[in-house]
C-alpha cells in the first residue's frame, strides 16, 4: 500500500466559484466596470457605483420620547444592550438637542452618517473599515483586529466595539466579541430592494421624519427634498460629506 | 591620567542578579494572566468602554515605545555627533532601545480585540493608515537598530561603518515618533487632538523619557555587576536630561497656548487646565510640577553636580510626569465628549455631552507593568548574554576624555 | 538516504493507521439531511471554507445576496439535534463542524460573529461572559465555577 492524500479533489476553478453566486453572470469590461446579469432574480444590482443611498432626517418631525427606529434596528440587527450603558452597542441612538442661545429642544436619531470621506476607512490599518461603492461604510469583521482607532477617528461616535461574547446573532448581521460595528444602512435589505428598518419603522408609526433614497438619482424622493429645502451635514467643517442628512434642526 | 581601554563585560550571575529577574518576572507572568483573562472575558473585563476605548494598556505601550526611540540617542550622541564620553555607552542605548520597543508593541498587540488576528495585520495593509506606516517604523526601527549594534560589536566591520549606520538610526527613530505623535495628531474628530505639534512633542518627550529610563536602567545594570559607574558620568546624562525635560516642556506650553488662542478649543482647554478634574491634577501637579518643574529645580538650582542618588530621583520623576502627561494625552483626550452639533447642548442614552468616565482595571494595569517588564528583562537577559556593558565608567576615566 | 527511509516509515505507519477500522481513526461525521452535494463529499470537505470564503466577499463588498456557499445555507442540512431535539450550537462538542474540526485540531473562527445554529433557533447566551459587572478585582473564582457548570452539561457519554 502507498501513502494517499486525504483525497485528490480538484482545486475549484474560477468558473466554479462563480456558479456558486447562483444563478449570477458576471462579467468585467473594464477595471471597476462590472456587468451583472441576474437570472430571474428581482434583486437589484448591489453595490452599484451610480448610486449613492442616503438618509435625510427631518427633525421637526422626529417624536420626542419616541425611540421607534432605534427597537427597529434592534430587532433587525439583533443588538441589545447589557444594562452596562458604558460599553453597550448603540447602532442608533435618540439625541436630544437643546439651542444655547434660545432653550429650543429638537430630536434626532443618530447613526453612521456613512460619508463619502470617511475618517474611519482612512485609518483603519488593515482595511477592515471601507466604502462600498454605493456609498455604504461598512466593517470587515473578518479582518478587523480591534484596535479601536476608527472609534476614535469618528467624529459622530457613530461606532461601538463589542466589549463580550456574543450568540445568537442574525444571520445577515454578524457580530462577535472584540470588534468594531456600526449602522450598516440594512445593506442586506438595500441589496434585497429594500429599505432600512429604521426607515420603515419611523413611516410605519406615521411620523415619516426618515427618507431613505439614491442620492445620485435627482427623481427620487430624498433628492428632491433636500433640492427644495434646506437641510445640513453633520461637523461641516471636516468636509466629510456625509450619506445622512438633517432638515429643521 | 591613563584612559582605561572599553572592555565590555556580561554581567556575572549572582543572587541579586536572580532575585531582580525573578521580581521582574513575577511581573511578567500577571502581564501574561491580564492577557488571558480579557482575551476569555472580551473587554468587559477592563475599565475601557465605548467612551474611552484606549485606556492604560495604550499609555503603557506609548511610553515605552516613546522612550525606546529617545534610548537610542545616547548611542546616537555618540556616532553621530562624535562625543566621545558616550561611546561606551552606546551598544547598551541600542539594546535598551531594541527592548522596550518590544514590551511597548507587546502590551499594544495584546490589548487588541482580536489579538489571534495578528497574522491580518501583517498581511493587509491599508497605506492611508498611520497606525500602517507605524508598523512598517517600528519593524524598521528594530531591524535597523539590529544592524547599528552589529556594526558596533563585529570585530570584522570596519569602525568608519558607525558612523553612517548611527545616522541612519538617528534619522528613523525621528521618523518614528514623528508617527506616533500623527496617531493622535492627525485624529481630526477630537479637539483634544488634531495638532500638527504632536509630532514635535512626541519627539522632546521621547528625548527626555527615553534618557530618563536609560539612566535608571545604566545604573541597575552596574548595581548587578562589577564595573564602577562614576558620579560624573550620570551627573553629566541628568544635566542633558533637564535639557530635553525643558523642551518637552516648551512644546507642551506651544500646545496649550495655541489653542487657548482659538475659541472653538476653549472647552478641552479649561477641562484640561481648569475643570479637569484627575486631569487637571494630573496635568499641573503631576506632569507640570513633579515632572518637569522640579527636576529642572533640582538639577539646575544648585552649583554641585547631580549626586547618584539625585539624578535617579530626577530620572523617576520625569518617568512619572510622562506617564501622567501620556495619560492625559490618550484619556483625557477622549473623556471630554466631542463637539456633535456646535452651539447644542447634547444629551443622548449614549453618554454624548458628557465627561466620559474611566478607571483602569486591575488587569489593564497589570499588562501594562508585563509589558515593562518584559523590556527590562530583555534588556537585562542582552546585557547578560552580550558585551554590552563598558568596565571603564569611572570618574578618572571621564575626566581624562573630557 | 536517511530521509527515504524516514518516508519508508512514515508511510508503513500510515498504512497502518488506514489500514485499522475507520471509525476508530475518523471523525464521526453527523448524518445530514436534504439532497447531497452535487460536488461530491469529498470536494465539500477539502474547499467548503474557499467556496464560503469567496462568497462571503463577493455578499459584503459587492452587496450580491444570492449566494449558494453560505454558513446559512449549511445549516439547512447540517444541523445536529440533541435529544431534546433542539439544535446544538458551536459550545457542543456535537456540532456538525466541530466534529472534524476538533479531530483535525484546527481552529474554527467563524462562529465568534456568526451563529452556529438555523436562524428560527434561539441560542442560548455565550458561557461565562454575560451579566458581570466590571470591577477591579480578578473574576478566576466565578470562572471556576462557571467551568465546572459547563463541564457537567457537555454529554457524559463523550468521556467513553
Amino acid at each position: 500500500m502507498t501513502c494517499r492524500t486525504p483525497d485528490q479533489a480538484q482545486a475549484p476553478s474560477r468558473r466554479d466559484f462563480l456558479r456558486s453566486g447562483a444563478a449570477l453572470a458576471t462579467m468585467t469590461l473594464a477595471p471597476g466596470v462590472t456587468l451583472m446579469a441576474f437570472g430571474g432574480s428581482e434583486a437589484e444590482a448591489a453595490a452599484d457605483s451610480g448610486k449613492r443611498w442616503g438618509l435625510l432626517i427631518d427633525a421637526s418631525r422626529c417624536a420626542p420620547g419616541c425611540s421607534d427606529c432605534v427597537s427597529a434596528c434592534k430587532t433587525e440587527n439583533g443588538w441589545s444592550g447589557h444594562g452596562d450603558p458604558e460599553r453597550d452597542v448603540q447602532w442608533i441612538r435618540k439625541v436630544t438637542l437643546k439651542e444655547k442661545a434660545t432653550g429650543r429642544e429638537v430630536n434626532l436619531p443618530m447613526m453612521c452618517q456613512h460619508c463619502e470621506s470617511p475618517p474611519c476607512v482612512d485609518v483603519c490599518p488593515t482595511g477592515a473599515s471601507f466604502k462600498r461603492d454605493d456609498g455604504i461604510v461598512l466593517v470587515d469583521k473578518h479582518i478587523c483586529i480591534g484596535c479601536r482607532y476608527c472609534m476614535m477617528a469618528c467624529p459622530f461616535k457613530a461606532r461601538s466595539f463589542v466589549h463580550e461574547p456574543v450568540t445568537n446573532q442574525k444571520p445577515h448581521a454578524p457580530r462577535g466579541v472584540g470588534t468594531v460595528e456600526s449602522c450598516t444602512l440594512c445593506v442586506h435589505r438595500v441589496d434585497a430592494g429594500g429599505i432600512p428598518a429604521c426607515v420603515e419603522a419611523c413611516t410605519a408609526a406615521g411620523h415619516g421624519a426618515m427618507v431613505f433614497g439614491d442620492l445620485r438619482d435627482p427623481e427620487s424622493e430624498i433628492s428632491r427634498r433636500l433640492a427644495e429645502f434646506p437641510s445640513a451635514a453633520l461637523r461641516p467643517d471636516l468636509d466629510l460629506n456625509p450619506g445622512v442628512r438633517y432638515a429643521e434642526i | 591620567m591613563a584612559i582605561d581601554r572599553t572592555i565590555y563585560r556580561e554581567i556575572p550571575f549572582t543572587p541579586r542578579l536572580w532575585a531582580v529577574t525573578a521580581l521582574l518576572g513575577a511581573f511578567l507572568l500577571g502581564g501574561v494572566w491580564a492577557f488571558a483573562h480579557v482575551e476569555h472575558q472580551g473587554h468587559v473585563a477592563t475599565g475601557m468602554t465605548n467612551q474611552v476605548v484606549w485606556g492604560l494598556p495604550h499609555v503603557f505601550a506609548i511610553f515605552l515605545i516613546v522612550a525606546a526611540s529617545g534610548a537610542l540617542n545616547v548611542a546616537s550622541i555618540a556616532s553621530v555627533f562624535d562625543n566621545k564620553p558616550y561611546k561606551p555607552l552606546s551598544r547598551l542605548s541600542g539594546v535598551l532601545a531594541i527592548s522596550l520597543l518590544a514590551g511597548g508593541l507587546a502590551v499594544l498587540v495584546l490589548d487588541l480585540g482580536r489579538p489571534d488576528r495578528l497574522i491580518v495585520q501583517m498581511t493587509h495593509f491599508n497605506f492611508t493608515s498611520i497606525f500602517t506606516w507605524n508598523i512598517l517604523l517600528y519593524s524598521g526601527f528594530l531591524g535597523i537598530v539590529a544592524l547599528y549594534l552589529w556594526v558596533q560589536m563585529d570585530r570584522n566591520v570596519h569602525p568608519k561603518w558607525t558612523k553612517p549606520a548611527g545616522l541612519l538610526a538617528f534619522v528613523w527613530r525621528l521618523a518614528l515618533t514623528t508617527g506616533t505623535g500623527s496617531i493622535f495628531g492627525w485624529l481630526v474628530a477630537r479637539p483634544g487632538y488634531d495638532a500638527a505639534i504632536m509630532a514635535p512633542l512626541f519627539i522632546a518627550m521621547s528625548f527626555a523619557l527615553g534618557l530618563a529610563v536609560f539612566i535608571l536602567v545604566l545604573q541597575a545594570l552596574c548595581a548587578l555587576s562589577p564595573c564602577p559607574l562614576g558620579q560624573a558620568l550620570t551627573a553629566r546624562l541628568t544635566r542633558l536630561l533637564a535639557l530635553f525635560v525643558a523642551a518637552a516642556l516648551y512644546f507642551t506650553a506651544v500646545q496649550h497656548l495655541t489653542n487657548l488662542y482659538a475659541a472653538e478649543h476653549a472647552g478641552i482647554e479649561a477641562f484640561i487646565l481648569r475643570d479637569g478634574g484627575i486631569y487637571t491634577t494630573l496635568f499641573w501637579g503631576v506632569q507640570v510640577g513633579l515632572g518637569a518643574l522640579l527636576p529642572l529645580l533640582l538639577v539646575y538650582g544648585r552649583r554641585t553636580p547631580p549626586s547618584a542618588g539625585l539624578s535617579a530621583g530626577v530620572s523617576l520623576l520625569v518617568i512619572l510626569g510622562g506617564l501622567a502627561q501620556l495619560y492625559v494625552i490618550v484619556v483625557g483626550g477622549q473623556a471630554y465628549p466631542m463637539e456633535l452639533f456646535p452651539g447644542y447642548v447634547v444629551t443622548s442614552g449614549f453618554h454624548d455631552g458628557q465627561i466620559a468616565g474611566y478607571g483602569p482595571s486591575l488587569p489593564e494595569i497589570a499588562l501594562g507593568l508585563g509589558g515593562v517588564a518584559l523590556a527590562l528583562l530583555a534588556t537585562g537577559l542582552g546585557a547578560k548574554i552580550l558585551r554590552v556593558l563598558p568596565t571603564n565608567l569611572s570618574d578618572q576615566n571621564l575626566a581624562a576624555k573630557g | 538516504m536517511i530521509i527515504r527511509r524516514l518516508i519508508l516509515g512514515l508511510c508503513l505507519v500510515l498504512a497502518w493507521g488506514a489500514a485499522a477500522p475507520a471509525q476508530e481513526i475518523a471523525p464521526v461525521v453527523p448524518k445530514a439531511t436534504g439532497t447531497p452535494h452535487p460536488e461530491g463529499n469529498a470536494y465539500m470537505r477539502r474547499w467548503h471554507m474557499q467556496m464560503m470564503r469567496h462568497d462571503r466577499d463577493v455578499t459584503m463588498y459587492q452587496g450580491v445576496r444570492p449566494v449558494d456557499a453560505s454558513l446559512n445555507a449549511c445549516f439547512e442540512c447540517h444541523t445536529v439535534r440533541d435529544d431534546a431535539g433542539t439544535p446544538v450550537t458551536v459550545a457542543d462538542e456535537r456540532h456538525f463542524c466541530r466534529t472534524c474540526h476538533d479531530f483535525a485540531a484546527v481552529k474554527v473562527d467563524c462562529f465568534d460573529c456568526h451563529r452556529s445554529t438555523p436562524e428560527e433557533y434561539d441560542e442560548p447566551p455565550a458561557h461565562a461572559a454575560l451579566s458581570r459587572p466590571p470591577g477591579l478585582l480578578p473574576r478566576s473564582l466565578s470562572d471556576i465555577a462557571t467551568m465546572q457548570a459547563y463541564l457537567e452539561t457537555v454529554d457524559p457519554e463523550a468521556d467513553r
